[in-house]
């Protein structure tokens, strides 16, 4: 049985760094730069929540809802300020000017919380389902598996059927092939950022999924996500997802069975299990499980 | 020629440590000065106060971990943003080489080993830290040189997380998070380096004792790093780094460069964590967390990339930075808004952090070369002054 719950556990915890590791994914598709500001981001959205279902105390749907246009809004005014001058620079660079963004951001959005964790006042509570007398699953838990299942599969017919998500897609292919078609490159680049700061934010609300509550230290938690993109491969959106629940679920598992069974390696041990499983991943397979293999040409 | 020092004739001078007699003639008045103010009352008039001389040891200090940076992400182009692990591992090595043992009386009269420390001597420990390091290096590098670019980038940041857990775990070596445990004394041979007292008949402070011994080791290894940069492996790595596939196709074996750029750049960094941490005085497992990587990528940025003066430079940028910070907090207008507790509208710490991220974005943005780019630049002007080219 606690096979079972770990496993359903895993799964949620699944969702969740889906959501994340979306956003890393299409940034890095279409700008080929991998953001470390997501966790930032993450906070931030996640505030604005916060502020108007706690301190406005409006519904929490219409709080979530005017937190997401926030952080749309935030997400198109980085990457207009902070990411355009940097085209054409070397990723590199623009990987740590994304890591000086995290810090700014983080400082700016941690300058809203107090000490202790904020509720997000999310209607979820503490109430949970249980299955077969002993499985024990909290409606939070529930929430994030619908909320990640309908984004992603929201997400992927934008990218399938509509003009802007076909845009998407060329530019990811193949950005000056696609500016001469007549796709304007720059939007893309808009809209890239302005989703995963709104993936950030949907995130956020789960990211503690016991108590729905929200702290400037949890930014740890979000970071987990690049291991989940860097097993997935960084290109490639479905590698992304099954990362996810890789490393959600054997975190979870770590999480359950570790403390008793190898207590020697230490309390928490299940924080790291994402970082050690992307080592193994990575030395057998360099661009990671779906990545597609880097061909240069000299 | 003596009028133009830009000018190189020979091959010798151009592969030379100092390229001209100007720039040896600087370096030598440069050393001259750094001992005359390190004398401080001693030896002339100027004489500073003892947080700014610490300060200056930590900044010395951290220089040698930046070059050690600087010689596999700036030269060699592999982004490394794993320092703190490295950094974190030659502190240790050397707190539990060097340290002293912390015992409690436990059950039966029987002394149990709380944290454990061998009180051995610098000559061990600080030799020992970066071998340490290295080897870290060693095992690591198989990993990190089959990847490229933001992959590694992310596998050095895993090993951040790891290298946290590993200390915040083993207790009675790190003695783990919150109180932590003391670290290596600065004592070599019985004389001693982490108290005031008479060297050749002058009085010296603590932190001038250690303002010597930490420009005398900052010498040294900064000249190290310098030769790499000129030597078969300086031109290997600076190959690889400016495009991989052509450095092999030349027929340089990335694989061992790496390697090698790998465990000399993580031998910097354990001798670097071992002195710095040494004075710090106390080793507590968060501080080696990815904010100190990133500390360390922002000296080279902000000092210049694959230069040694860059490095030390940017060393001293970052440890200033806090100073420059707590004065911007005293000034009349500001002060109201910028306070030391967390009540103001921003506190000194947030500043610092903000400041952190912003001279990164901007020197990315504006100053690709850093520091080292701006005294460039400042240079060609004077140089050419009062023409403009």
């Amino acid at each position: 049985m606690s096979l079972l719950q770990a496993l359903l556990n895993g799964i949620a915890l699944a969702a969740v760094y889906s959501l994340l590791a979306m956003g890393f994914v299409i940034i890095y598709k279409s700008m080929q730069v991998l953001s470390f500001a997501q966790p930032a981001l993450m906070l931030f959205g996640g505030w604005w929540v916060v502020y108007f279902a706690t301190t406005v105390s409006l519904n929490f749907y219409l709080a979530v809802l005017i937190a997401v246009v926030i952080a749309a809004a935030t997400g198109l005014v980085i990457e207009r300020v902070f990411l355009r001058p940097m085209v054409g620079k070397p990723v590199f660079a623009v990987a740590i000017m994304t890591i000086g963004l995290d810090l700014s951001i983080r400082v700016f959005a941690g300058n809203f919380y107090d000490v202790s964790p904020r509720s997000t006042g999310d209607p979820w509570g503490l109430n949970t389902f249980v299955f077969f007398g002993r499985l024990v699953i909290n409606h939070r838990r529930v929430a994030a598996i619908v909320v990640a299942v309908a984004v992603l599969l929201g997400l992927l017919a934008f990218f399938r059927y509509s003009r802007m998500g076909l845009a998407m897609r060329a530019a990811a292919f193949d950005q000056e092939v696609a500016l001469i078609q007549g796709v304007s490159v720059a939007a893309v680049f808009a809209i890239s950022w302005a989703l995963a700061s709104v993936l950030a934010t949907l995130a956020s609300l789960f990211i503690n999924p016991d108590l729905g509550s929200l702290a400037p230290t949890n930014y740890v938690l979000a970071l987990k996500a690049l291991p989940v993109v860097v097993i997935g491969g960084l290109d490639s959106i479905g590698g992304a997802l099954v990362a996810a629940l890789l490393v959600g679920i054997a975190e979870a598992l770590t999480g359950t069975y570790q403390s008793h069974l190898t207590p020697y390696v230490g309390q928490n041990f299940s924080q790291v299990v994402p970082y050690l499983v992307m080592f193994v991943v990575l030395l057998v397979r360099p661009y990671g499980l779906f990545g597609t293999r880097e061909v240069e040409r000299v | 020629m003596r009028l133009r020092p830009g000018l190189v004739t020979d091959y010798r001078s151009d592969a030379g440590i100092f390229k001209s007699v100007t720039q040896r003639v600087w370096f030598v008045l440069l050393i001259v000065v750094a001992v005359y103010l390190g004398g401080g009352g001693s030896l002339g008039p100027v004489k500073f106060s003892p947080d700014i001389m610490i300060l200056l040891v930590y900044a010395l200090f951290a220089s040698i971990g930046a070059l050690g940076l600087n010689i596999i992400t700036g030269m060699g182009g592999q982004i490394s943003l794993g320092h703190a692990f490295f950094l974190g591992l030659g502190a240790y090595t050397a707190a539990i080489l060097g340290g002293v043992e912390q015992t409690r009386a436990g059950a039966g009269g029987v002394t149990e080993v709380v944290i454990r420390g061998y009180g051995l001597d610098m000559l061990i420990w600080l030799p020992a830290a970066g071998i340490v390091a290295a080897l870290a290096g060693l095992i690591v590098a198989p990993v990190a040189t089959r990847l490229r670019g933001l992959y590694l980038a992310f596998v050095t940041v895993g090993l951040v997380f790891l290298g946290e857990h590993i200390f915040r775990e083993a207790k009675t070596l790190t003695g783990g998070a919150g109180n932590g445990r003391p670290t290596a004394e600065h004592r070599m041979l019985g004389f001693r380096f982490d108290e005031g007292g008479e060297v050749f008949g002058l009085y010296l402070s603590k932190a001038q004792k250690l303002f010597f011994l930490a420009l005398i080791l900052l010498l040294v290894m900064g000249l190290a790093a310098k030769n790499l940069f000129r030597s078969r492996v300086g031109r290997a790595l600076a190959a690889i780094r400016d495009r991989d596939i052509a450095a092999e196709m030349m027929g340089i074996p990335l694989a061992r460069y790496k390697l090698i750029a790998f465990v000399i750049s993580s031998f910097y960094a354990g001798i670097a964590g071992a002195l710095f941490w040494a004075v710090v005085g106390r080793l507590t497992a968060e501080g080696f967390n990815f904010l100190l990587s990133i500390k360390y990528v922002a000296m080279i940025l902000i000092g210049g990339v694959a230069t040694v003066s860059g490095s030390i430079m940017g060393a001293f940028f970052i440890t200033f930075l806090p100073k420059v910070v707590e004065w911007l907090a005293s000034l009349p207008g500001l002060a109201d808004y910028i306070t030391k507790d967390p009540s103001g509208m921003i506190n000194t710490f947030q500043l610092e952090q903000i400041l952190f991220g912003l001279f990164i974005v901007g020197f990315l943005i504006l100053e690709p070369m850093g520091l080292y780019g701006i005294w460039i630049r400042v240079r060609n002007y004077w140089k050419g002054w009062p023409f403009s080219y």
